[in-house]
């Protein structure tokens, strides 16, 4: 019987747009999807719906003033955008950075880094259906984003990490509320965890769902929680340890298969998760030994570097960010060119969301946790 | 673990021509320079020689090297001639830890490169941008069309040191 | 209750005129277009979220821009998503209003010279009724701009010709 109707009726393939205005595509981008009934046969991406220019704008910008660009990239985690550029300035400058300032540097690359999860495991719950853990997500994010405007007045883009140092020093108050944050936020993740991790609805969504191989991983260059989540321990401040990383204790937590098959949605949702507990960790020892000292004595009057090339990378949030510079000894880069990793971890998109249901494209593009302004540029 | 001057005695065993593959310092980073014909085989050998095993392509850029002949128009901007376009690959092995730069260049008349997205697959929007932005043509992509400018822009790469953006798009104004 | 459960104990009617009742109901319930471009977008939903609450000012975001009445441009508006802009613009209901937040979408904000792909303010493809400056501005700006365009909204009329 089955097959009398199969061979009846003739389907055709379907194209169906998302985005750019969809509120679940994380901003402006475009996926043009080919279903057969529910199922995905072709998913494709179209990117550039805001794509700002910038690596147009460094080539007319000094150093110092390409920072404030370098904020808008990934604007959900300005601090460590910054870290990233700056590396790469002063690896050409072959500067001496004071001790104080890396310290500061690492405290506000780890609390970005808490701040930026706690966007993408909100905004994830709310892809997947379930509203109230935004709600309580964006309640924590507000204190770490109350710590940064004591520190540099700003919320969101700070221009507060500079060539040789930062701008100024933490404000006097800043390591009470930091440990008083600390404490605060560690309850606040096990509240989480009841609230969306093992419910039974959203483990049913993302279990199972866009399995990620470690080898397709590493052959697409995809980086960060989306790596570690199908596996692979891979984390830029143990392999290439930048700043003092390597003073400080942490582990690094990958995907099990908890709910699943490793390298599922679930699994890469909880590494972020994990993730922020090992943040708190490196941050109380941070908090506890950071020195006294200046923080501008490095920073250069006139910034113009030798001639020649510099790669630095560090562990954003997201995943592996580099800056690759080239000087040609003028007071401009002559080309900056960066490696943005939700730019490469969105590339992974298109196969693995092959031969699943509609409904599971935003589960996935939520569990790769992507930026459009670092992905366009 | 394989320091760079290991690396490169290795593929120059390998690939014994002397004009194809040589090294080059810029600044406080070694680079290999290898001829555009030659990229796909280089990388292909690269990535499935076992005590090599570069499975990573961190990145890819394309570079206007500025270097042709300039010719200055009266409103202040310029056209280059000549010259080239170059291509760096930042390589790296997650298994066996070590790091490679790469650097092709091709003449800006001409400019074709061959494609490595067959070798690593993260490399296809790389090249895309770089065609995009750049204008260097990847010979055996898959899909090489713009990725971040519109698939109808028409004004050219808006990378290349020489580019001029256009009064009007689609009935926009573009300039402030 | 207070006021309400006291004074109207029984089936009471108020009398008022049209005008002021429309007006009540639609400075009360503005519907926003669930829609974020850039790093704006992030301070639009901190400003949604718990801390700034949105909702008590009647803001509820949908995310359909056919039921919506309000279209907040919140980033960088580029040469490719103008077009998509405008086409989001054209299928909202009348009376709609945009506010234009941050300095991209008022004028191209820091992308203003080299920006070969920046649109240089949204103004050149829709119509704008309330500018709030700042890159991003704070909640706290755009819960201004928010009050100054349900004053505008207030200071209109849907049975009067004007």
């Amino acid at each position: 019987m089955t097959n009398i109707i199969e061979s009846k009726l003739k389907t055709d393939e379907m194209v169906l747009n998302m985005g750019p205005q969809h509120p679940s595509t994380h901003g402006v981008l475009r996926v043009e999807l080919k279903l057969d009934g529910e199922k995905i046969v072709k998913a494709d991406s179209h990117l550039g719906y805001l794509h700002r220019c910038f690596e147009k704008h460094c080539e007319a910008m000094t150093y110092p003033q390409i920072i404030p660009y370098v904020d808008r990239m990934d604007y959900l985690a300005a601090m460590s955008n910054e870290l990233g550029y700056v590396l790469a300035v002063e690896k050409l400058l072959k500067i001496e950075i004071p001790e104080r300032v890396e310290y500061i540097r690492v405290i506000m690359a780890e609390f970005q880094r808490i701040a930026s999860h706690l966007v993408a495991l909100g905004t994830f719950g709310l892809d997947t259906g379930a509203f109230t853990p935004f709600l309580y997500t964006f309640r924590d994010r507000e204190k770490i984003l109350t710590l940064f405007e004591l520190t540099c007045g700003a919320r969101l883009l700070y221009n507060y990490i500079w060539v040789g140092g930062v701008s100024h020093d933490l404000h006097p108050d800043f390591i009470r509320l930091a440990k008083e944050f600390i404490e605060y936020f560690r309850p606040k993740v096990v509240e989480l965890n009841e609230l969306l991790t093992y419910n039974k609805i959203f483990i049913e969504r993302t279990a199972n769902i866009g399995v990620l191989p470690p080898e397709l991983a590493i052959n697409y260059g995809v980086s960060g929680p989306s790596l570690r989540g199908s596996g692979v321990k891979w984390d830029i401040r143990r392999e290439d340890p930048y700043s003092i990383y390597d003073m400080f204790e942490f582990d690094i937590p990958v995907g099990e298969g908890l709910a699943g098959t490793t390298g599922d949605c679930w699994d890469r949702y909880y590494v972020r998760i994990l993730e922020m507990e090992q943040s708190l960790r490196i941050l109380e020892q941070a908090l506890d030994q950071i020195p006294e000292g200046d923080v501008s004595a490095a920073v250069p009057k006139r910034v113009k570097p030798i001639d020649g090339i510099s790669y630095a990378r560090v562990e954003n949030p997201k995943g592996e960010l580099g800056y690759f510079i080239i000087s040609k000894g003028g007071l401009q880069p002559f080309r900056v060119k960066v490696r943005p990793p939700s730019f490469v971890n969105l590339s992974v998109f298109s196969e693995i969301a092959k031969g699943h249901m509609v409904a599971d494209v935003v589960a996935i593009l939520g569990s790769l946790d992507i930026v459009l302004g670092e992905i366009d540029r | 673990m394989k320091t760079f001057e290991e690396l490169f005695e290795i593929l120059k065993n390998k690939f014994n021509e002397e004009e194809d593959i040589s090294t080059h310092k810029e600044g406080n980073e070694d680079v290999i320079l290898i001829a555009a014909p030659k990229i796909n085989l280089v990388a292909t050998f690269l990535k499935n020689e076992p005590e090599l095993n570069f499975d990573s392509l961190i990145l890819l850029t394309g570079v206007d090297d500025e270097n042709g002949e300039k010719t200055t128009n009266e409103d202040g901007s310029f056209d280059l001639s000549g010259g080239t376009l170059s291509v760096y690959y930042h390589l790296e092995s997650t298994s066996l830890k070590h790091k490679l730069i790469l650097k092709t260049s091709v003449p800006r008349e001409n400019p074709v490169c061959p494609s490595v997205a067959l070798v690593w697959r993260g490399s296809d929007w790389h090249e895309r941008e770089a065609y995009d932005l750049i204008g260097i043509i990847f010979d055996g992509h898959p899909n090489l069309s713009r990725i971040l400018m519109p698939y109808d822009w028409e004004f050219g790469h808006p990378l290349r040191k020489d580019y001029k953006n256009p009064e009007f798009y689609n009935g926009m104004k573009v300039p402030y | 209750m207070g006021v309400l459960d006291k004074e109207f104990l029984q089936e009471n009617f108020v009398v008022s005129n049209l005008d002021a009742v429309l007006k009540w109901a639609r400075v009360a319930s503005v519907w926003q277009t669930t829609f974020g471009l850039a790093c704006c977008a992030i301070e639009m939903m901190a400003t949604s979220a718990s801390h700034y609450d949105f909702d008590r000012f009647g803001l509820i975001p949908r995310p359909s821009p056919r039921q919506s009445d309000l279209l907040i441009i919140s980033g960088t508006v580029t040469l490719k998503m103008a077009s998509r802009i405008k086409r989001i613009y054209e299928q909202m209901p009348d009376p709609k209003y945009v506010i234009s937040m941050g300095s991209c979408s008022n004028c191209g904000g820091p992308y203003w010279e080299h920006g070969y792909h920046v649109l240089k303010g949204v103004d050149r493809v829709i119509p704008v009724d309330v500018y709030v400056p700042g890159c991003p501005p704070r909640p706290e700006a755009l819960l201004e701009g928010l009050l100054k365009l349900k004053e505008k909204i207030a200071n209109e009329s849907l049975i009067k010709s004007a």
